[in-house]
């Protein structure tokens, strides 16, 4: 395979649509899980928060602004294949162009501020961004956007668990975590779960899950049957819409392994609130 | 569903109890993380704040940027704990209520009770529906905040629930651990 020219211009066009469609249109899968939780509540309380989400993404499609103002900290996963040159400029500086262009021209929240500690000044256009770059075999680009909303990503949690601690203790620290957060990450939630790897891949998982349909579940039927088993425990918990008690605590939840150390099984829980944003797109 | 003026009076809080649906119409302030740290910062030197909140109300929200031809972008609650450290000392200062979303600590809840509080919570993440009820948004102060800045909202028929009433009912006060 020959290398293949890509213009820096093309991954900014590219970046930046991802963050705007994502703020504004929702994805069919988590509309369609609101849609059902509705019909299926019965209190009216719930009925009514579910209502109003529905309502709120109706508004936010037609009329192209943002569902939540927290417009997120622009999170990506690139899968960049290693036959691919960039030409006009350098990969990361042209994601950063897209990043800036969408959420300075699409009327989307400004919400990075410059050092964590010490000057917390708002940068202005919401970079730098977080990117997950992989090198794989291939000459094409492949990129899922994320905005990233902080009332849940506050909620999420890390634990480094041990080999003898099981699937059992896997499924404690995912519903404590779960009943920790309660009312905070604006449920219904989704809960991307990262198993395996080291400290921070497990982390990176997490997230990666919270990018991935929650109509699509794991590949490895074990998994999937454990997404299944947390979700209908979480959705006993009646933490419901907004908090304010129902069936419906969770949308989804996803998980992403890794293989891992003889010693560890690090188990991270990056929670996401009902706008769960995301979107993809190959180049 | 109630309806409420804002700014409240002292008879329509006494009516408010945890888990009513309201429909809040009038003028609020909003102010997030800094606004908040900010104001703190002044009440320990001992100066007076750039807006009187003895009555009013606070709004726990940073908009995104208002579209041409809209009052405001989409606005809705931020998670209320953030403002807990601060928030003692605004009540007593005559803040009466707060638009938020989620818990609230021990101290906030015991100064909303001692202060003939309320505390309202917007529904997290239904903020381009929760703009239709803002018919208009000025600039009061800290505008280098950006997002952050303090401004004045004038609202109408805005969908809220009472979170915490002033005789301490709280919707939040159930616990979800095993």
């Amino acid at each position: 395979m020959s290398a293949r020219e890509i213009k820096a211009g093309t991954i900014t066009a590219c970046v930046k649509k991802l963050f705007m469609d994502c703020n504004y249109f929702i994805g069919d899968d988590i509309m369609n899980a609101v849609c059902r939780a509705q019909k299926e509540e019965t209190s009216g309380l719930a009925k009514d928060v579910l209502g109003q989400i529905i309502d709120n993404n109706k508004i936010a499609a037609a009329e192209e602004i943002p569902i939540c103002q927290d417009t997120g900290m622009a999170v990506l996963f690139v899968e960049y294949g290693d036959k691919v040159v960039i030409s006009e400029g350098s990969f990361e500086e042209a994601v950063e162009e897209g990043v800036r262009q969408a959420y300075t021209e699409g009327y989307l929240r400004k919400s990075v501020v410059s050092d964590p500690v010490f000057d917390r000044i708002n940068t202005k256009d919401n970079t730098p961004a977080v990117i997950h770059t992989r090198i794989v075999k291939g000459d094409k680009i492949k990129i899922t956007a994320g905005g990233k909303g902080f009332g849940s990503e506050n909620m999420s949690a890390i634990k480094m668990l041990t080999p003898s601690a099981g699937v059992e203790g896997v499924k404690k620290f995912i519903l404590d975590s779960v009943a920790y957060a309660g009312p905070n990450p604006c449920p219904p939630i989704v809960v991307g779960v990262g198993i395996g790897g080291t400290f921070e891949k497990a982390a990176q998982l997490a997230k990666k899950a919270t990018l991935r349909s929650i109509d699509t579940p794991n590949g490895d039927e074990r998994y999937a049957a454990l997404e299944r088993e947390l979700l209908e425990e979480i959705n006993k918990m009646d933490i419901g819409p907004a908090g304010l008690g129902g069936k419906t605590t969770a949308l989804g939840v996803n998980i992403e392994t890794y293989p891992t150390h003889i010693a560890g099984m690090p188990v991270a829980v990056n929670i996401c609130c009902h706008a769960c944003r995301h979107k993809e797109c190959e180049i | 569903m109630k309806k409420i003026t804002l700014p409240i009076t002292p008879e329509q809080i006494k009516d408010l109890k945890a888990g009513d649906r309201v429909l809040a119409s009038g003028y609020l302030y909003t102010a997030r993380d800094a606004a908040h740290k900010r104001m703190y910062e002044l009440l320990q030197q001992g100066k007076s704040l750039p807006v009187e909140l003895d009555g009013q109300t606070i709004y726990y929200v940073g908009a995104a940027p208002a579209k041409p031809g809209y009052a405001v972008g989409p606005c809705g609650p931020t998670s209320s704990y953030r403002m807990d450290k601060y928030t003692p000392s605004l009540l007593d200062l005559g803040l009466k209520v707060m638009i938020g979303k989620g818990r609230r600590s021990d101290e906030v809840i015991d100064s909303i009770k001692k202060n003939g509080a309320v505390y309202l919570a917007a529904i997290g993440g239904a903020a381009a529906l929760i703009a239709k009820s803002i018919t208009k948004a000025e600039l009061i102060c800290y505008e280098d905040l950006g997002t952050e800045a303090i401004y004045r909202y004038e609202v109408h028929d805005m969908p809220l629930i009472v979170a915490i009433d002033c005789y301490g009912g709280n919707v939040y006060a159930r616990d979800f651990a095993k």
